[in-house]
């Protein structure tokens, strides 16, 4: 249709070219608003969905998750972690521990780690890694069924290399490490100032 | 219909965009470790491409030529925020899976290439067509890398593994030093056919 017609070209007047840019900052601006205002409740949903399905995951069944509170550990120890008390009636049904290592191979490891009544780890989940491709996601198969259902204070939350309880990973002991870290702290966050 | 098959063929092999065009190399090389993710890359960049060619198509006579490339771009990024949006709220995990690749599809200069050497050129039609069979030949592309580097590191094929759940594929294809040494090979691979027709 546009070439049938043969139009000329707008010139290179600073005025064309103020009004056209403008123009189409003016109407993208309009569509992306819309949109994100069209998505965000969505996504705020998924959100908070993947995080209540991340903490159902670890703990035993619960009807309500309470206020989130914070421990305060030796440094900046527990800075970072989070703790949800769940409750089943009027009573806990435990405690889901958000915890967070910096001692992976690359970046932040984030795992959830649910911690009933008298200590035992009910679960854990793996949040959020930037292990190797290929070893990282190993997390959830090998070592996760190893702590189930473990209480550290008769289990060691260390790999069998440092004389603790855990097979390590093959190829991933660092990763391992990382891990173990990060639940050991939630345990430690937890037995400080977690809610019982 | 033999236009468009001879538009399909010059958008999947002849020039096609990544085995001979080399264009947007960054998306291609990241999100190919598996063909799942391939494929989810290949048809978000394919949307984009076919409404900045459709829009930029119809509003090039409109465009001054000095502040061209501007315009293209905001025009591009509107199309990638709305498709980055629409992927966290509809398909959360798609979404996370492609994560940062998503909002680099600004630059991926396959779409800005596209835009600049074709659709503010041609008709709106012809634009969309060549959005279209560009769209599919990165896509046709981006699988064909992702299906090789999850068979050959993962022992996998779109996520249903092949081999003994205890064995493990060669990790190197599914780290980036594996992406460039499977796209050699199938650049490679499409050049020699190609040669031989010509």
């Amino acid at each position: 249709m546009a070439d049938a017609k043969k139009k000329k070209k707008l010139e290179s007047t600073f005025i064309n070219m103020l009004i056209v840019l403008g123009g189409i900052a003016l109407i993208s601006a309009g569509l992306l608003g819309f949109t994100y205002t069209k998505t965000k409740p969505l996504i705020d949903a998924v959100k908070k969905q993947k995080f209540e399905n991340a903490i159902k995951e670890v703990l035993p069944p619960f009807d309500r998750l309470g206020k989130k509170y914070l421990v305060k550990g030796k440094g900046n120890e527990f800075d970072r972690l989070e703790l949800y008390p769940a409750y089943k009636g009027d009573a806990l049904a435990g405690t889901a521990v958000k915890s967070v290592t910096n001692k992976g191979f690359s970046g932040d490891i984030w795992v959830m780690v649910g911690i009933t009544d008298d200590g035992t780890i009910f679960n854990t989940s793996v949040l959020d890694q930037h292990e190797t491709p290929g070893l990282g996601t190993k997390m959830t198969p090998n070592l996760v069924p190893q702590v189930k259902g473990k209480n550290p204070a008769s289990y060691k939350l260390k790999v069998k290399k440092d004389g603790g309880d855990v097979d390590a990973i093959t190829a991933a002991t660092i990763s391992s490490r990382a891990f173990l870290d990060a639940v050991s702290k939630a345990v430690g966050a937890w037995k400080k100032g977690g809610k019982k | 219909m033999t236009h468009f098959m001879k538009e399909l063929y010059r958008g999947l092999i002849k020039e096609n965009p990544i085995f001979v065009l080399l264009l947007g190399m960054c998306p291609t090389l990241g999100v190919t470790g598996s063909a799942m993710n391939a494929l989810g890359m290949g048809l978000a960049s394919m949307t984009v491409l076919i409404a900045s060619n459709f829009v930029i198509a119809s509003i090039k006579n409109l465009i001054p030529d000095k502040v061209r490339i501007p315009a293209f771009i905001v025009v591009i990024a509107a199309f990638v925020t709305i498709i980055d949006l629409s992927m966290a709220a509809y398909l959360p995990d798609l979404h996370s899976q492609l994560g940062l690749f998503i909002p680099l599809i600004v630059v991926n200069c396959l779409i800005l290439g596209r835009a600049e050497a074709f659709a503010s050129k041609q008709g709106i039609g012809a634009s969309v067509l060549d959005g279209i069979v560009m769209g599919l030949g990165f896509t046709f592309a981006l699988v064909l890398l992702g299906a090789a580097r999850e068979m050959l590191g993962a022992g996998a094929i779109f996520g249903f593994k092949f081999i003994p759940e205890s064995a493990d594929g060669m990790l190197l294809f599914i780290m980036p030093p594996g992406a460039f040494i499977v796209l050699g090979f199938l650049i490679a691979l499409v050049n020699k056919m190609t040669a031989k027709k010509a």
